[in-house]
């Protein structure tokens, strides 16, 4: 091995001295041993972890969850270029929301007559077939988001407009009027522009730069939806 | 050298012609070369010496390269379906208005999809269109609840499923019938191939976008004005899809080629007249006598009540 690399330095002693040069006069000597013990100290606290959560009482659990679902959240109501939604992705986030919403929009079962407002399978249909497909969408002009990533960012960004709905059936037991409607109309206007543009500002930077627009216009006509089910509310 | 003005990047009206002459030919992107272009540059290496032969087995190559393309992936991969949403906004916003603004001599396949037919646009066109009908439908009846406080206003959810439905049928089953009753014509006549099945599904979806703003003005109160919006969106599409299904049916009898032409028409006219019936609700006329009907009307609903009581 010596011989090796000291011939190069030899050749090129002419030259100016080439990088390394010295590491030729430096003899590796075989006896001294390198052996030890690399410890990466993330792999050990997984396996801590792994252990620990099966040991560890129920309401840690579903604190935990909680705090998660509850911090991404404040990501939608205050988005910013960030990448908790995407990186650590859940589900349970839209399905408490779409759970929620679809039992507020479900038309009261009093109500016998066929034209009523959705019932709570259809909210539930579109709202994650409508994920679904506008996921599918995305991929399919070439994005790099994975499946259940823009599932749940979807998702999330529908808090807003369960917000809405909560406000709306609020004003709805006051007395009906044009005022009211006002009113609903422009929380609704509102809160949707706040889902378009929390939606957005998590998908649009997976989509290549020139089909941005035919992956966020889906986005738009699913909360558009949406939100006109919420608006055309009677309770 | 004439082979350099081979590879010159060409006129888009030739392209078009090429496309004419050979539509099973797909076009490549414009910064590829045309394999067209690899048969004059071999046949002209053949005549030259021998230096040029190093620049024969160069441009062999690379058209061998460019002509041996990746075998098509299989209908259950991904990237089969990937294929078909290859398109850039500006790609998309091209075909809307082309179909937009339909003229004679020129063929929406052709000019504007240039054998790329995409999904994109005909699935989300159909789809924005089903909740524009279901929407706009349900505000008429919201305009019509005003004027006459007697209809009950409801949100009508159901007709969005209807709307879904019919749009997405019609969309899809209709360019199946023609593009099969189109091959099974290719096949008695030997003539120059139809469209494929998703050229036809490009072109029927692309052509009810028009419907769209049509359907937004039928809010407006006035019926002349709205037969008149629903008298033209028809026409511009009706002979958007005329004038594309011209050149492939022409070459056919003129009984068939009438006959084809005129049902394409009929259907969407039976589209557009179905939805907006089924759809809006006519405002009631404004001087109706309204506390006259309640009150004969109440006695007759009141009785029977009563006496089933």
């Amino acid at each position: 091995m010596a011989e090796a690399t000291e011939s190069p330095g030899d050749q090129e002693t002419a030259s100016p001295r080439p990088l390394f040069a010295g590491l030729s006069d430096i003899s590796i000597s075989q006896d001294i041993p390198i052996e030890g013990e690399i410890t990466i100290p993330m792999k050990s606290r997984i396996r801590e972890r792994d252990s620990s959560t099966l040991n560890e009482s129920v309401q840690n659990t579903i604190m935990r969850d909680l705090k998660a679902v509850g911090k991404k959240f404040m990501h939608v109501l205050y988005p910013r270029k960030s990448n908790t939604l995407l990186r650590d992705w859940d589900l349970w986030g839209p399905l408490i929301l779409c759970v929620t919403l679809a039992l507020m929009l479900q038309r009261s079962s009093l109500d016998g007559e066929e034209d009523g407002g959705p019932q709570f399978a259809e909210v539930f249909v579109i709202v994650w077939f409508g994920a679904v497909i506008i996921t599918l969408n995305s991929k399919l002009l070439g994005g790099n988001i994975s499946f259940f990533q823009s599932l749940c960012v979807l998702g999330y960004c529908i808090l807003p407009l369960t917000v809405a709905m909560v406000i709306c059936r609020l004003v709805l037991l006051t007395e009906p009027g044009p005022v009211n409607f006002m009113i609903r109309l422009f929380v609704v206007t509102l809160m949707f522009a706040w889902s378009v543009v929390a939606s957005t500002a998590f998908l649009a930077d997976s989509q290549p730069p020139n089909r941005k627009a035919l992956a966020v216009y889906p986005v738009f006509l699913f909360y558009f939806v949406i939100s006109w089910m919420i608006l055309t509310f009677i309770p | 050298m004439a082979a350099a003005a081979e590879l010159a990047f060409h006129e888009f009206e030739e392209a078009t012609n090429l496309l004419a002459e050979t539509p099973e030919a797909v076009t490549t992107r414009s910064d590829q070369l045309s394999p067209q272009g690899g048969h004059v540059t071999v046949a002209l290496g053949s005549s030259v010496g021998y230096r040029a032969e190093d620049e024969l087995e160069e441009e062999g190559d690379k058209t061998a390269l460019l002509q041996e393309e990746k075998p098509p992936p299989g209908f259950w991969t991904f990237g089969y379906y990937q294929s078909f949403f290859d398109v850039d906004t500006s790609q998309v916003l091209d075909r809307i208005r082309g179909s937009l603004m339909p003229r004679p001599g020129h063929n929406f396949v052709r000019h504007h999809l240039r054998n790329r037919p995409d999904l994109y646009g005909s699935f989300w066109i159909c789809a924005t269109l089903a909740f524009v009908l279901a929407v706009t439908g349900n505000l008429s009846l919201v305009l019509a609840q005003r004027r006459d406080p007697s209809i009950h206003y409801s949100p009508q959810f159901h007709k969005v499923t209807v709307a879904g439905i019919a749009i997405y049928c019609y969309a899809w089953l209709v360019p199946l019938a023609l593009w099969g009753f189109l091959r099974w014509r290719q096949g008695i006549r030997e003539r120059v191939g139809p469209y494929t099945f998703l050229e036809t599904v490009s072109i029927y979806g692309y052509s009810l976008f028009v419907f769209i703003p049509t359907v937004i003005l039928w809010l407006i109160p006035v019926p002349w004005l709205q037969w008149f919006f629903g008298a033209l969106a028809l026409a511009l599409s009706a002979s958007g899809l005329v004038f594309t299904l011209w050149p492939v049916v022409r070459e056919d009898t003129r009984l068939v080629a009438v006959a084809l032409l005129s049902t394409v028409v009929l259907l969407h006219a039976l589209l557009a007249t179905g939805c907006k019936f089924y759809f809006f609700q006519p405002l009631p006329a404004e001087h109706l006598a309204l506390p006259a009907p309640a009150a004969s009307l109440s006695p007759n609903i009141l009785s029977p009540a009563t006496v089933k009581v």
